[in-house]
């Protein structure tokens, strides 16, 4: 029999047993941050197409949410920090190799991207709406001129968005469920598929509705292979990746990510679009429902299984 | 310069002093620890192998946490010491997911908190206080450029190990087997 | 059965609780409240204080670091103390946590009865309590004679009392150190050598060339120099022997580990006999010129072969062998550890003697790296008028039983205070300093018997022990760290002495127990044997007649002086006298055939566990002396309960599951007040269990230690009495698991 065991009576609060340092907020924070991006990136999306007109919720409606989304997001991660007067160290630098760093200053870039995006739109969503002063006119006037470009930043700014916030756990050679590069287009693609699925619940236009199910579908297949294929790298990997990988095959971990991320979060959504495609009639909010609360609900069990990960003991 | 600890597993008895006298040298609130003490049993009665392990930050050459430090208050000292500079720390917690060892946790004040290899006493030429204490004298430190400092010598005849070398850390506590 | 003295939980006042809820308020998250006290502070910037150790009876000395604030931020080893070299043990270190524990006593106590029947305890005034005692002593004095005031003393504290008992007539005091503990040994070598082992015991483990280790087990109990020497012993490349049951620290560390089946040592020991003297391999010049017996020894082990004992020990007869050759190539630079806590089976003294024959054969007894002649500072008594002479003492009690017995027994001391066990001198009141005797008392029935029988008992400790429940009057006394005490002066291989003195000033309202004895002694008119104003006075009379100062103390801590008594080991062919009848090492003790006793050890059989029982097994946790320290905040940190150790064979068969909490049941039927959990380990035999001694505490007002873990000691109901002197055998116990809680159970549960 082998035994290993603490003998000075280490019982640290939210290390020991296990890790457990990062609770809600973070995966909160990531939630958001990939629904943003999803969100952002299609109303770029269609803008630089040209199909502003066709796609009215996307472009003009959806984008709403991201400002709220990632001022949200922010409060979750600050809500995290412990030792919180602190902040503004976070901006006082720039630390290329820590992701913690670069999530801090893509947000400090994307989000005033997002609020100036809405704002672009206020006179048309808000016909009544009067900026009250006159640079403020003149500067929405340069916006809606150069909408273009700005569309072409904020695509790119939501990649890098949606890739940190895999990225952000896969940094963490010490976690090996997290440890691997497939994490960063893992949650990109889970992020975008929240964020058409929040654009899609808040879209009247049955064509609309329809193109964007049509991408969500292949949203949703991408994040499904992608999941296979984390699962056989952890399984080829070394001992330390396969009881990461165990976790979910067996573990404690099993009926609550194989249930509500993959079954209700993903197949489930999956099949009620493809049945509405197919004009079924399916209660239009329930796939775009299912498929945030999946989001939500990966990220969750992400970062409590990935904590119990490790390399000793 | 380059600061290491190495721990002489065949003379640890588990006593825990190290842990007590961190504690009080560094004010370490009650309910936390630095450093702390691993016992692995091998073997069926009666073919039996016991060792401790006298553990604690491993101040590794390749350090993650410094790495992943959004504010830079991880850094590394002169002599290889990992530090945490307490008023840029905002307490997000990414250095102590980034340990393979578990060396850091919250400190109850917000900051993150580990061993300094009790660097203030180190300074000024004395050796960590979980050193000085230790009974049965089975932990050395030391400079490892200087091949007669006292971890030098113990590791110089010895075998010994590293913890999770395959982490990639490399790390600077020398476990002697 | 309702008993005239209720135990009381002394109660809580609201301070901890709002302490705990600032905590809960305090600066988490936001970092408001930044303590400027979190960072280390560095020597220069702390004053240190002499003293000597108490959390356990080594006595090192070291230096309480305290800061501008007043607080003593450490304690740190004295580096010309030989009991330490500079290097305090985890509860050393933590030693501070005795001053900071918020649950010590703060105040004197008295017991009221309310009228509703129900008792508690009162706060008073130092005047109140001191007053009570002194008047319970006159009361005793003027009834039954001075004699029937009882004392049961540990470690410095105790030290006040006795003076007190003495000067006011008694002399019937007992410590547990003698009967529960260390008695036998002491018993066996002084008719064996003349001479006790003493305490540090003189063993030369620094310079051994091979260390063996009888149950006793180095590295868990933390007997400072003695785990420092067995560490360089490992780094020379000693030959380490350790017979133990379990797989300890330092089996662990040895060369040779005898995974000996329990209660069987005697045969072990005798095989070794056996094998060094008919391979010819003791020490024959120094037997010859230095021993008494080796023909009735040889004799005595003809039949005594490995063979034979592979039958009692299971210890293969080849590794019996091999060991008593490792042992006599080694010679004389052997150790065979006396040992310290040796109470096991009842003939333990036997045992003893088996132990010290073996030193004997091997010519290790004054020899380097073998056992050295101690010496310490004979430090002279503060003048105070002669003691009277009681009329009878603790050894009336014994009444021609345990001829051998050189102090007090415990156990005897609790049945003379209960009328039902018709001692001709009957003990009515006690006084208890330093020692927690519910949990260090075996057979908790007999104690519980004789708290209530006895008219009144008053304690003196630092901490709300389980034996301050028993108490009428409960006298806080200040902690190591914060009073003067005696002069310390054990006997080393240097003549030595060390000084404590007041760190700080004494928290809440405490006073150190020199001043609560001299208040008590003043108030029994007993004046002239406490004629000093502060205690201060009393150790710098003492020390200008060693020829130092309290002043020049101050500074250094331990002073040295040259031995006078000679070399520390035997000359070659050096002639020597022992104290014995027969002035030589006694291989047959003649003592013992004058006292009916077994001149040399023989094997006995020991009872066995039966079915579905196991063999308990305790010992000591090297963060924790006994079960004083489990409140301590540091050392209760390091470990806050104790577990109970199951081969997993057994754990199998019972379905137990690495820290399941279960009840352990013993041969009377005895439960433990509390659950345990099991440890699955390799580390114990199937046929025994193990556990640490001193948790389980049954007192709320012990925040961290209420209810941590489970006592041995209720374990422990049948005792086996060493007939030579008194020592009680507590190895002979066994016990089952209960997996339910046998609460929940009610009365159904057989015994």
């Amino acid at each position: 029999m082998k035994e290993e065991l603490f003998v000075s009576g280490r019982n640290i609060p939210n290390i020991d047993p296990y890790l457990n340092i990062w609770h809600w907020q973070i995966p909160l924070y990531l939630f958001l941050g990939g629904l943003a991006a999803g969100v952002l990136f299609f109303a770029g999306y269609f803008v630089v197409r040209g199909k502003e007109k066709k796609m009215q919720a996307t472009v003009k409606w959806a984008p709403i949410i991201a400002p709220i989304a990632l001022v949200l997001g922010l409060g979750a991660l600050f809500w995290d920090l412990k030792h919180k007067l602190y902040f503004w160290q976070l901006y006082t630098t720039i630390r290329l190799e820590s992701p913690m760093g670069w999530g801090a200053w893509t947000l400090m870039i994307i989000t005033p991207i997002s609020f100036v995006w809405v704002a672009s739109y206020m006179k048309e969503i808000f016909p009544w709406w009067d900026w009250k002063f006159k640079f403020l006119d003149k500067f929405e006037a340069f916006v809606i001129k150069y909408r273009v470009y700005l569309a072409w930043v904020m695509m790119i700014y939501s990649i890098i968005l949606g890739v940190y916030t895999g990225i952000l756990l896969s940094a963490f050679n010490a976690r090996p469920l997290w440890n691997t590069s497939i994490l960063g287009p893992l949650f990109l693609v889970s992020g975008f598929s929240t964020g058409l699925a929040a654009t899609i619940w808040i879209s009247k236009d049955e064509k609309e509705r329809k193109i964007l199910s049509r991408i969500d579908l292949i949203f949703i297949f991408v994040e499904l292979f992608l999941i296979v294929h984390l699962f056989m790298g952890f399984l080829a990997g070394s001992e330390t990746a396969i009881e990461a990988a165990r976790l979910f095959l067996g573990g404690q971990f099993t009926v609550s990510f194989w249930v509500f991320v993959v079954l209700l979060g993903l197949i489930f959504p999956a099949t009620l679009e493809t049945l509405e495609l197919w004009g079924y009639h399916v209660p239009k909010w329930l796939p775009s429902a299912l498929i945030l609360f999946g989001g939500f609900m990966f990220r969750f069990i992400m970062v409590e299984a990935g904590q119990i990960t490790r390399y000793l003991y | 310069m380059r600061y290491a600890m190495a721990i002489d597993t065949k003379k640890c008895v588990g006593c825990g002093d190290c842990v007590v006298a961190c504690q009080t040298e560094n004010n370490v609130p009650h309910g936390y620890c630095r450093d702390w003490i691993v016992e692995r049993v091998d073997g069926t009665y009666p073919s039996l192998d016991l060792e401790f392990r006298s553990e604690r930050c491993n101040h590794c050459d390749n350090s993650p946490c410094v790495r992943c430090c959004p504010t830079g208050a991880s850094h590394i000292e002169d002599g290889g010491i990992v530090l945490v500079e307490h008023n840029k720390c905002i307490g997000c917690g990414a250095c102590i997911q980034s340990c393979p060892y578990d060396a850091r946790y919250s400190h109850p004040e917000g900051y993150v908190d580990k061993c300094t290899f009790c660097i203030h006493r180190v300074k000024k030429g004395q050796n960590p206080a979980c050193v000085e204490v230790c009974p049965t004298k089975c932990l050395h430190f030391g400079d490892l450029d200087d091949p007669n400092s006292d971890v030098s010598l113990a590791i110089k005849d010895r075998k010994w190990k590293v913890l999770a070398p395959e982490a990639g850390t490399k790390p600077q506590l020398y476990f002697l087997t | 059965m309702k008993t005239r003295r209720d135990f009381i939980k002394i109660s809580t006042v609201g301070a901890g609780a709002a302490a705990l809820t600032y905590k809960a308020l305090g600066s988490k998250g936001f970092g408001l409240f930044e303590s400027n006290s979190v960072d280390p502070v560095s020597d220069e910037e702390l004053t240190p204080y002499p003293t000597y150790c108490e959390v356990c009876f080594w006595k090192c000395a070291g230096w309480a670091y305290v800061d501008k604030s007043g607080k003593i931020r450490k304690i740190v080893g004295n580096k010309n103390d030989p009991h330490c070299n500079g290097r305090l043990c985890p509860r050393g270190t933590g030693g501070v946590g005795m001053v900071y524990d918020e649950d010590r006593l703060k105040t004197p106590l008295i017991r009221e009865t309310r009228k509703d029947g129900t008792q508690h305890f009162r706060e008073a005034t130092w005047e109140e309590a001191l007053d009570k005692v002194a008047n319970k002593m006159k009361e005793v004095k003027e009834k039954y004679g001075p004699e029937a005031f009882g004392l049961f003393n540990h470690g410095t504290p105790g030290g006040q009392l006795h003076h007190l008992l003495r000067a006011y007539g008694s002399e019937s005091n007992a410590e547990p150190a003698f009967a529960n503990c260390r008695g036998p040994r002491s018993s066996a070598y002084f008719s064996t050598f003349g001479a006790y082992v003493g305490s540090p015991e003189s063993t030369d483990i620094r310079d051994t060339n091979c260390l063996v280790l009888i149950g006793s087990h180095i590295g868990e109990n933390m007997h400072n120099s003695q785990v420092q020497e067995m560490s360089d012993a490992i780094d020379k490349g000693a030959t380490i022997i350790t017979v133990d049951p379990r797989y300890s620290t330092a089996a662990a560390h040895s060369s040779f580990w005898l995974p000996i089946k329990p209660a069987t040592d005697i045969a072990l020991l005798m095989a070794w006999i056996h094998v060094l003297i008919y391979e010819g391999l003791y020490d024959k010049d120094y037997v010859e010129k230095y021993t008494f017996g080796l023909e009735y020894l040889k004799d005595h082990v003809k039949n005594m072969t490995p063979e034979w004992a592979y039958g009692i020990t299971t210890i293969e007869p080849e590794q019996i062998r091999k060991t008593a050759r490792a042992m006599a190539g080694a010679a004389p630079a052997v150790v065979i550890h006396p040992g310290r806590h040796v109470v096991w089976y009842g003939d333990d003294t036997q045992r003893g003697r088996a132990m010290a024959i073996l030193t004997a054969l091997l010519g290790a007894w004054g020899k380097r790296g073998g056992l050295y002649f101690p010496e310490g500072v004979s430090v002279p008594a503060y003048p105070h008028p002669h003691f009277h002479e009681p009329e009878w003492t603790w050894k009336d009690w014994n009444a021609g039983r345990y001829p051998l017995a050189t102090m007090g027994i415990t156990t005897e001391l609790l049945k003379a205070s209960v009328p039902k066990y018709n001692y001709k001198h009957q003990v009515k009141a006690w006084l208890v300093a330093g020692t927690n005797l519910p949990l260090s008392m075996p057979d908790k029935r007999l104690f519980k018997e004789a708290a209530d029988a006895v008219e009144f008992i008053a304690v003196m400790d630092t901490m709300p022990m389980d034996i301050t429940g028993y108490a009428d009057v409960v006298l806080p006394e200040a902690t190591y760290l914060e009073r003067y005490d005696v002069i310390r002066s054990a006997a080393n291989r240097e003549p030595n002495i060390a000084l404590r003195m007041p760190a700080i000033e004494p928290k809440y309202n405490t006073k150190p127990g020199w001043w609560i004895a001299k208040q008590i002694g003043e108030r029994l008119g007993l004046h002239d044997y406490f004629n000093f104003e502060d205690y201060s006075e009393v150790i710098d009379w003492q020390l200008k007649q060693l020829g130092t100062s309290l002043e020049e103390m101050k500074k250094i801590g331990v002073k040295k002086y040259p031995r006078k008594s000679g070399p520390l080991y035997l000359g070659d062919g050096e002639d020597f006298e022992f104290n014995t009848s027969t002035g030589k090492i006694e291989l047959y003790s003649v003592d013992f055939a004058d006292h009916g006793f077994d001149p040399i050890p023989k094997y006995t059989k020991h009872p066995e566990p039966p079915a579905n029982f196991y063999r308990l097994i305790y010992g000591r946790a090297p963060m924790h002396t006994f079960s004083r320290t489990s409140n301590n905040p540091n050392l209760s940190d390091l470990m806050s309960e104790n577990s109970v150790w199951v081969n997993p064979k057994v754990a199998d068969l019972w379905g137990l599951k690495r820290d399941q909490e279960v009840w352990l049941k013993n041969q009377d039927g005895a439960i433990t007040s509390f659950p345990v959990k099991v440890r699955v380990t390799e580390r114990i035999r199937w046929d025994s269990v193990y556990m640490v001694h001193g948790f389980g505490h049954n007192n709320k007002k012990l925040s961290r230690a209420f209810g941590r873990g489970a006592s041995d000691t209720e374990m422990i109901t049948n005792v086996a009495v060493d007939p030579i002197m008194g020592g009680t055998g507590m190895r002979g116990n066994f016990i089952t698991f209960l997996t339910e809680d046998p609460a929940l159970e009610g009365k159904e549960v057989k015994a």
